[in-house]
């Protein structure tokens, strides 16, 4: 039977329901030693000193950590990071000193000894503040806190804007959003006695934590070595290599033993790499007949006090931005800009949230201008395939109308509420995302072995990383159709390291399934050529099973293993310097339509139902591609409605789950999920990737809808009950 | 205390958490520590047959009670209904909220102290509607 289009259920889903999957804080070695970082309490300041002199006597320590005692390095993704920092600290969580000791409470309480003296300086905790001539700047070497400035453009901007019956203007604010994974973060360091250090890590991105790690240590990447035990949660949080990834290696360097380090869900909040804050200034015009004919934005990213991810969020925003809907003209600023807070990374849909909030709210409000239908102005400017963009955007499959339409045919219009201070409204937003994976880094490519043994059983050995989305169950129908056997005989060597997987450049960017499923595929395919060769040579009867073909190869001289390894690429291009270029072998699209209820004395917002419709290629798995749409929605329904990191002072004042408020069972609204199977002629089996789209339609979508009903546009996020009280009564 | 069944005879310091001693002492690393203090579920295990978050249990006041940890769930090596909907309904992600989720789910219909990042809570729902259809009928 096949398995491709099949519910089968996680091959790692017993594992996890019986609470045997392993996760860094399950993992215990012989001797391992429990580490503790000291922070910054200062958000911004000079350090004069640290005083580790009573720390020493906490029995049970084995170690301490200061600046003085590691390597000189700065690394990270635009060199302005350390380990442990030595002369300056820029945020409240710097890392400053790292205690190992025999056990936590020892390592905690050698870390409350440590005698730090910091002289304050000014800081700087908004980006328009921190963009003032005279604003205290972070890293004198930039020569100011700002990073970069992106520009694109295309068409004729002036004549668009001086043309149209009709332009729409707002700035858009965006909140930092924890990730909130349930697992907090953690590795576990061990050197052997050549020198060889084995880094235990749910990152995201075995195979450039090497490369990364390996600068911050001073030492060759080769002689490092990565395994993954089980992820609890990682939705882009694990997209670097972060400071306590260097310091528990050096800690462990330090007492030559293994050592581990374990966040507190408080210092999981204070070092998560926050989606960005995020302000978009955008503009719209659009002809009388609905046409689009320009967009125009300015957008602020924070970046926080060192460049992390967070700074690469305009590159999205502008493949959207470039790509989305056929509008002849559109201009393009994003800087970003540095402040004296958490450093920003990757979050799910990474950017495009953010950009797609203004850009999705403004094409509601050009419809209604106009006096036309959502759907249909959306259908009127949308995508087609065999279409390349001006961004130079090359659109294959291309299910947009089709998400659009369904959308249509399930969203009703409510009946209005008996109670007058209780307003009904309806909403949709539509997104545009990679699908085919997305090449930012010179390479977007996978490496797959596969290999059948003489029992049947067919290993895939992939470079890829199941951060709970499924990418080993995916791969396991793949392969075992290839091959013609039932999942029950494929095995994905989940728990190799980097010395036995083939290079990938991380999961990210929705590009596992197109991407390493193209890879495995294909290996797959090879295998199952060389049993066919095999049965053909050695002259075995069409019904010999697999086994017995590939044993008959194990037992003769010159016999051959059964085994194939591809490295698979996807056919597109990096960006030019203009912007311009085709990052991604197939786009994807989807629709999200929501009902919701606004309650006008209070300003509470409640999501009733929602539609979630995307382009999905092929649904490999179905079951787990609705688990990516319904938990992309409801991670967006929080970043929309709730979760914000309230700063006071450079200080997170809401770090706990008691008051950083993501969605819970209570908040779940009806969820209808539509996979459009457009069967993309690149991606295999037809599939494209699925994994970050369902977060972005539905923010605008329920803005949209609180517009619908109430007449009030909110133009930033979360929409609290206060917020939407305030909106409601002109912003008192 | 009674743990999965077993009689466990210990001697802890009275600040310690039932979550550290089933964690550590007992090595029950089913029992999830996701934030230790109690907003987040993931510790859940059931105590004489109640759900409760066991980071905010002092484990002497565990004394002489029947403990049960997601280990303990499975019974004569087959897996409880609640684990097969858990699993069959694809209510399972990065799997790290699981075992307090299906614990708490054994009572609650609604288990709102627990939170799931990854799954949307959708197929939780419909794998708690499937454990009930399966093993309660007419309730």
């Amino acid at each position: 039977m096949k398995s491709v289009g099949q519910r089968v259920p996680k091959l790692d889903a017993a594992d996890k329901a019986t609470g045997k999957s392993r996760y860094v804080q399950d993992l215990r070695l012989a001797g391992m030693l429990e580490a503790k970082i000291l922070r910054s309490k200062v958000p911004h300041g000079r350090i004069v000193s640290i005083d580790v002199t009573e720390a020493w006597k906490v029995p049970g320590v084995r170690a301490i950590l200061t600046a003085k005692d590691i390597p000189a390095k700065v690394w990270g993704y635009s060199k302005d990071q350390v380990a442990l920092k030595g002369d300056r600290v820029r945020r409240i969580g710097d890392e400053l000193a790292a205690v190992a000791a025999t056990d936590i409470e020892a390592a905690i309480e050698a870390c409350e000894r440590i005698k730090v003296l910091i002289e304050p300086l000014p800081a700087v905790y908004e980006m328009e503040a921190a963009l003032e001539p005279g604003a205290p700047v972070l890293h004198e070497a930039r020569g100011s806190n700002l990073v970069q400035t992106h520009h694109y453009e295309h068409g004729k901007i002036e004549e668009a804007f001086s043309n149209a019956a009709k332009i729409v203007e707002g700035t858009f604010i965006l909140p930092a959003q924890q990730h909130g994974c349930l697992g907090p973060a953690g590795a576990i360091a061990e050197w052997d006695a050549n020198g060889r250090l084995t880094l235990h890590d749910p990152t995201q991105i075995p195979f450039l934590v090497q490369r990364d790690l390996a600068e911050a240590l001073d030492i060759s990447p080769a002689d490092i070595r990565l395994v993954q035990p089980c992820i609890g949660g990682a939705f882009g949080a694990r997209l670097d290599l972060y400071p306590h990834e260097a310091i528990v290696a050096l800690l462990a360097k330090k007492t030559g033993t293994p050592v581990r380090i374990v966040f507190s869900r408080d210092e999981d909040f204070q070092t998560d790499p926050v989606r960005p804050r995020t302000v978009v200034r955008l503009r719209t015009a659009a002809a009388a007949d609905g046409t689009l004919l320009g967009r125009d934005a300015d957008i602020l990213v924070d970046c926080g006090a060192y460049v992390s991810w967070g700074a690469m969020t305009p590159v999205v925003m502008v493949n959207t931005f470039g790509n989305f809907y056929q509008c002849p003209a559109a201009r393009y600023k994003a800087r970003t800009v540095c402040t004296n807070t958490q450093p920003t990374g990757a979050f799910r849909g990474f950017g495009n949230p953010e950009l797609l909030f203004a850009m999705e709210s403004q094409m509601d409000e050009l419809a209604k201008a106009l006096h036309i239908d959502p759907i249909d102005f959306r259908l009127k400017n949308a995508n087609r395939s065999e279409e390349t963009t001006p961004a130079g955007g090359r659109i294959t499959s291309c299910g947009f109308k089709e998400v659009l339409e369904a959308v249509r045919t399930r969203l009703k219009r409510p009946a209005a509420s008996a109670l007058p201070h209780l307003r009904r409204g309806i909403g949709i937003a539509a997104v545009f995302h990679v699908g085919g994976g997305a090449r930012i880094y010179r390479s977007d490519g996978c490496g797959a072995t596969v290999k059948v043994d003489d029992f049947g059983k067919v290993v895939v050995i992939v470079g890829a990383t199941d951060i709970g989305q499924g990418m080993e169950t995916a791969m396991a129908q793949i392969a075992a159709d290839e091959i013609g056997v039932p999942v029950s005989m494929v095995r994905v060597a989940t728990q190799a390291d980097t010395d036995i997987r083939l290079w990938d450049v991380g999961v990210h960017a929705s590009r596992t399934t197109f991407i390493a499923g193209n890879a495995v595929r294909l290996a797959a395919k090879e295998a199952k050529k060389q049993i066919e060769d095999a049965r053909a040579a050695l002259k075995l009867p069409a019904d010999a099973s697999i086994d017995k073909v590939v044993r008959a190869e194990h037992f003769r001289q010159k016999g051959r293993l059964i085994v194939a390894s591809v490295f698979y690429d996807p056919p597109t291009t990096m960006v030019d310097k203009a912007n311009h270029g085709n990052v991604s072998a197939a786009y994807t699209w989807g629709c999200h339509g929501v009902e919701v209820e606004v309650d006008t004395e209070t300003g509470q917002v409640v999501v009733k139902r929602i539609v979630a419709a995307h382009d999905i290629g092929k649904a490999i798995n179905p079951m787990h591609a609705e688990g990516q749409v319904e938990g992309g929605v409801i991670q967006g329904l929080g970043y929309a409605l709730f979760e914000e990191c309230v700063l006071k002072d450079g200080k997170m004042q809401n770090g706990f789950f008691l008051d950083y408020r993501m969605p819970g069972l209570r908040d779940i609204p009806e969820i209808e999920t539509v996979l459009v199977e457009t069967n993309d002629p690149e991606g295999p089996f037809g599939a494209k990737g699925i994994g970050e789209a369902p977060i972005v339609p539905i923010g605008p979508a329920i803005a949209n809808a609180i517009a619908d009903a109430t007449g009030v546009r909110m133009r930033e996020f979360p929409m609290t009950p206060e917020r939407v009280w305030r909106a409601l009564r002109g912003n008192r | 205390m009674t743990v999965n069944g077993n009689i466990v005879a210990l001697e802890i310091e009275p600040h310690r958490t039932l979550l550290e001693v089933l964690r550590n002492d007992l090595g029950l690393a089913g029992v999830r520590e996701g934030c230790s203090t109690g907003d987040c579920g993931a510790c859940t295990v059931l105590v004489n047959g109640k759900p409760l978050v066991s980071c905010l249990v002092l484990a002497p006041d565990a004394e002489g009670a029947s403990i049960t940890t997601i280990e303990g769930l499975a019974k004569n090596g087959k897996l409880d209904p609640m684990q097969e909907a858990f699993i069959a309904k694809g209510a399972i992600q990065c799997g790290f909220c699981t075992p307090g989720m299906i614990l708490a789910a054994k009572t609650e219909d609604v288990p709102e102290g627990n939170l799931c990042r990854c799954t949307g809570y959708k197929k939780i729902q419909e794998a708690i509607r499937e454990e009930r259809r399966t093993t309660r009928p007419q309730a």
